[in-house]
């Protein structure tokens, strides 16, 4: 897991501005989670529900079309698992560092 | 424009509403912000009043919003995004812009039918060019599951706790879709995340329309709801299904009925799965179904399957 670390106030523009869109892709929820999602690509459809269901943009479709768990991003809410038809996602309990 | 959602394929790759954010793991109002900045675009200002997913999605220093968002009071939703609206239209006459912008207001239950309601009707009645969304997690998740007028009937929060003398809430939700169709809109439907392409497609539809439009799309909340994070997606079929949220569109007064559900489940199997409702007795359940079978007479929905 990447340790991303917060702006300082130095850091932080002049009135506390946020000046970037979509800035909190900075901010790591990978800590929140107990199961991540894995996906067996021999039996992934390709239907798209796991990546429309996800709250949290977490599934993102590679360029050659293969759906991948971004696991910087994942709560591990479970919801992926359960939309997928053909039981392709199963929750693994996450290692202990 | 209105090109209609039909296939997972139709729906854009973007993404306007960005990971990380704070809220709760398995919400599915965020599936369902998701879900429509992809039927809106970016052409869009995203109002926002206070509630989860304003706390939640403008944590400081950051933000999750990729497209201009406003954040504003609780109360005033809808009368900031009429004013947008108003001055975009200002400088369109004045041929200062000729951008072409939608006005998306986003409240919670809350900020919709409790404190914003007065915003609302007036928005409403002026007639603006917005659309007014309210993801309805039926209680005030926020601040700590207090009771909201649109908490269903028997469920527990922490301020209509069920006890020996009584059985949670004991009044009925609000039917936000005829308040808002009785201001004569052109354009007020419901909807839930667990019908992706129902959802999107009414998002666009009610973008298109010209005057005020509402959606109400149930969200559930595995927090307030006290239910395991990956259920959320399944209670809101399990709703719809029950009948208890039938997925319906009013279009210039005419109802009409987005998702047919031939064989209803019966109630109890959509409260059971549900910590708030784990205290109800059966007298209640049957109290329950009597009201969901009135409801679904109402807007033609099937039988309850035995």
């Amino acid at each position: 897991m990447s340790k991303r670390r917060l702006k300082g106030w130095k850091e932080i523009p002049m009135g506390g501005m946020v000046t970037e869109p979509g800035s909190s892709v900075e901010f790591d929820v990978s800590a929140w989670r107990t199961f991540k999602p894995v996906i067996d690509q021999s039996k992934c459809t390709k239907c798209g529900l796991c990546w429309i269901y996800c709250p949290e943009a977490a599934i993102v479709i590679k360029e050659d079309g293969r759906y991948e768990v971004d696991l910087t991003f994942c709560k591990g809410c479970g919801i992926c698992e359960r939309a997928c038809a053909p039981r392709a996602i199963t929750m693994v309990k996450e290692e202990s560092a | 424009m209105s090109t209609a959602f039909r296939t997972i394929k139709d729906i854009p790759k973007e993404e306007y509403f960005a990971p990380g954010n704070r809220l709760c793991a398995g919400c599915t109002a965020a599936t369902a912000i998701r879900q429509i900045l992809k039927a809106s675009g970016r052409n869009v200002v995203v109002v926002t009043a206070t509630g989860c997913v304003e706390v939640a999605t403008s944590y400081f220093p950051q933000s999750a919003w990729r497209v201009p968002w406003v954040h504003i009071a609780f109360e005033n939703a809808a009368a900031v995004a009429s004013g947008i609206e108003s001055a975009m239209k200002a400088l369109n006459r004045k041929k200062k812009s000729d951008e072409r912008i939608h006005v998306i207001a986003l409240g919670g239950d809350g900020g919709t039918f409790d404190i914003g309601l007065q915003a609302l009707s007036g928005a409403l009645e002026r007639g603006h060019d917005l659309l007014y969304i309210c993801y309805d997690n039926e209680a005030y998740m926020n601040t700590g599951i207090q009771r909201s007028s649109a908490t269903p009937y028997c469920a527990a929060a922490t301020t209509c706790p069920p006890g020996r003398l009584s059985s949670g809430q004991s009044t009925q939700k609000k039917d936000l879709v005829a308040i808002a169709v009785a201001h004569g809109i052109p354009y007020a439907a419901t909807a839930c995340p667990s019908y992706p392409f129902d959802l999107m497609n009414k998002v666009r539809r009610a973008l298109d329309v010209e005057g005020p439009a509402v959606l109400h799309a149930l969200t559930p909340c595995p927090t307030g709801w006290r239910f395991d994070t990956d259920k959320g997606i399944d209670l809101g079929k399990l709703a719809v299904m029950t009948g208890l949220w039938p997925l319906y569109e009013v279009v210039d007064g005419v109802t009409k009925l987005t998702v047919q559900v031939p064989r209803r489940e019966p109630v109890k199997r959509y409260l059971e799965v549900q910590g708030r409702f784990k205290h109800v007795k059966d007298e209640d359940v049957k109290r329950i179904q009597e009201r969901t079978d009135l409801l679904a007479a109402k807007f033609g929905l099937g039988p309850v399957r035995q």
